[in-house]
């Protein structure tokens, strides 16, 4: 046993260290996360957000934290009790299980020496793997709907399940146009594929990729604009109206997460992860080169956040019919001619930086379909509905 | 009235505004959404006001905690007549009145003064027509906006709290607009001999 444990050592330490490493910081940065969006939001709407409990306010989270914590934990009686537990557990599970192939700092390309950024180093899989074990994060939340037994919730689920499927496929298809291009699923050799010049960012050949691919994303996340599952203003609380204290803050956790993954992903496939030009040789030696390179991956995630948490301010939500408007009409299309585009370019050998000049012809293009998208955002008259323009009434002033 | 001639406005149904293609496309008008995000968010200016910490400035005019004016003397200016008490439309001003000791220098030029005087904080509406009705101006409301207490009780104001009140706020600058800083009404036959000169004018129905 111990022998076998010797021998197991050198790969089981790393393992187990990244995996603290995540359990540790997840939910720290979630609790973290809610404060720097309550702030965002502040400032943007003129406020000045939680400035109470200590310096800036930076202790509201803990705040938060203890209170959701010691709160009363309420099961109401009308619910299905085991899947009610399952849910926001469920939920967590399959976001936070998602981190396993993510790469959270440079990634050694030996996969042996010391600290490797990541649980599961060299997995061919990876980023099918991520999007797979994403989707089912739709379980938690149809799961919690539907124990909840009450009908609000039930439709929040049932919104979400139907925003889930129909957003899998346009992340899909965005991913394929990056996996294509890199000739693997590893995220460590896509993110290779970056390296050098700043010219090799995805971003800068894939545009069409990175918009389908941001904003399928986040519709996964069921954050503003896409937050149908629990719009406050139409469902209570969606999903989540049956659920407090503890239960909650797993769902919550599980939100931000995602959202963290997201951005993980948006920073890796598309904004070169740990690369920034310039920072190779000398520089990225030894232990200072190591949280060099963490440093420039963070910098881009937190951007990718930080915009996040904007776009909510800067959004408002999607009808729900724009919303599969969005998916089918818009994103899917895209994405597809997107991902011929590449194709056609990787198997004749043609120089790649065509794909920038083809985006920006399918942009176009697109442009001038949304004229004939317009008929679909603009709700049609129903019939009983008088014709513009005709007299409602006269008023005498 | 009728010889005015009357204007007919015709409403008609409106036609909701086509989506032009910025809107269609999303991308423009999410960066023009982002920017006005963003303006506000580096504009530096807040509308939070700081209760606790800066106290607000609130109008001279507001209708706050009672006080009873003392005159020069230091007494009590109220001389007990029931206006307030009648005037009151919550019934939460209680005057028990006495005669003056006539006998005490103090009080010689007195025929009544109030022996007991309680107004319930809580039941009051704070409408200001005990201030209106009082001929000596001696009840007023001022400006004192944060008033809590741990019981009901606490909330009965008396005649001696209500004092107090006169005399915490009375070197405040901040003396309610309505009256005249104590000076008396018309109906009081000190202010008829009193040299006093016209009231500054604007300032309450003396103005
Ligand atoms: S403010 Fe109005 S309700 Fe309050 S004591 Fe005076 S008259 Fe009564
Ligand atoms: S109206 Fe004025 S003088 Fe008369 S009882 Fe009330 S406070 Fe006193």
């Amino acid at each position: 046993m111990y022998d076998f444990l010797q021998q197991i050592w050198p790969t089981l330490w790393p393992t187990l260290a990244a995996i603290g490493v995540i359990l540790a910081f997840v939910p720290v940065l979630g609790l973290y996360m809610t404060f720097i969006e309550r702030k965002l939001a502040a400032y943007v709407q003129d406020r000045l957000g939680p400035n109470r409990v200590g310096p800036f306010g930076l202790f509201q989270a803990i705040a938060d934290a203890i209170k959701l914590f010691l709160k009363e934990q309420v099961i109401p009686d009308h619910v299905f009790k085991l899947l009610y537990f399952i849910a926001p557990t469920l939920s967590l599970m399959t976001a936070m299980f998602a981190l396993v192939v993510m790469p959270f700092g440079p990634v050694p390309t030996d996969y042996t020496s010391g600290f490797r950024y990541i649980v599961a180093p060299g997995i061919d899989i990876g980023i099918m793997m991520m999007i797979a074990i994403s989707s089912l994060s739709a379980y938690g939340i149809i799961l919690g709907g539907w124990a909840s037994n009450n009908k609000y919730s039930l439709y929040g689920a049932i919104r979400s399940c139907a925003q889930f499927i129909s957003y899998e496929i346009p992340l899909g298809l965005s991913i394929i146009g990056i996996v294509v291009a890199a000739g693997s699923l590893n995220i460590e050799q896509i993110v290779a594929a970056q390296s050098g010049d700043f010219w090799n960012w995805n971003i800068f050949w894939q545009p069409l990729a990175l918009i389908v691919f941001f904003t399928s994303a986040l519709a996964e996340t069921n954050r503003l604009p896409f937050d149908l599952p629990e719009c406050e203003q139409e469902l209570v609380g969606g999903f989540h109206t049956e659920y407090g204290g503890i239960k909650f803050v797993l769902f919550f956790l599980a939100e931000y997460t995602h959202v963290v993954t997201v951005s993980f992903l948006t920073a890796l496939l598309f904004f070169g992860g740990w690369h920034f030009p310039g920072l190779s040789g000398p520089v990225d030696a030894g232990l200072g080169g190591m949280l060099l390179r963490t440093f420039v991956l963070v910098a881009k995630v937190s951007m990718v956040v930080a915009f996040i948490m904007l776009l909510r301010w800067a959004l408002p939500r999607f009808r729900f019919d724009q919303l599969m408007g969005l998916a089918w009409k818009g994103l899917i299309p895209l994405g597809l001619v997107n991902l011929v585009c590449v194709a056609v370019v990787f198997t004749f050998d043609l120089p790649k930086h065509l794909l920038s000049f083809t985006a920006v012809f399918l942009f176009v293009a697109s442009l001038i379909s949304a004229r004939n998208l317009q008929s679909t955002i603009n709700m049609p008259r129903s019939a009983g509905r008088p014709k513009a323009g005709s007299i409602l009434s006269e008023v005498t002033v | 009235m009728s010889t005015e001639t009357k204007k007919v406005k015709t409403v008609k149904w409106g036609e909701e505004p086509k989506l032009g293609w910025k809107e269609a496309m999303y991308l423009p008008a999410i960066a023009s959404g982002l920017m006005t995000a963003l303006k506000h968010a580096f504009s530096g200016k807040t509308t939070t006001r700081q209760y606790p910490d800066v106290e607000p400035v609130i109008p001279a005019n507001y209708r706050g905690v009672h006080r009873l004016n003392r005159d020069e003397a230091g007494r009590v200016k109220c001389v007990a007549c029931y206006m307030c008490q009648t005037a009151c439309p919550a019934n939460c001003i209680e005057i028990i009145a006495a005669p003056a000791p006539k006998d005490d220098p103090h009080w010689k030029d007195r025929d009544k003064f109030p022996e007991t005087f309680t107004i319930d904080e809580l039941r009051c509406i704070y409408c200001g027509m005990c201030e209106e009705a009082c001929p000596v101006d001696a009840i007023e409301l001022t400006s004192v906006y944060d008033l809590t207490g741990m019981s009901r009780q606490e909330m009965i104001f008396d005649k001696e709290k209500l004092l107090s009140v006169f005399d915490e706020t009375v070197n405040s600058g901040r003396d309610p607009i309505r009256t005249n800083r104590g000076a008396l009404g018309p109906a009081s036959e000190e202010a008829s001999t009193a040299k006093q000169g016209p009231p500054p004018p604007g300032r309450g129905r003396h103005g």
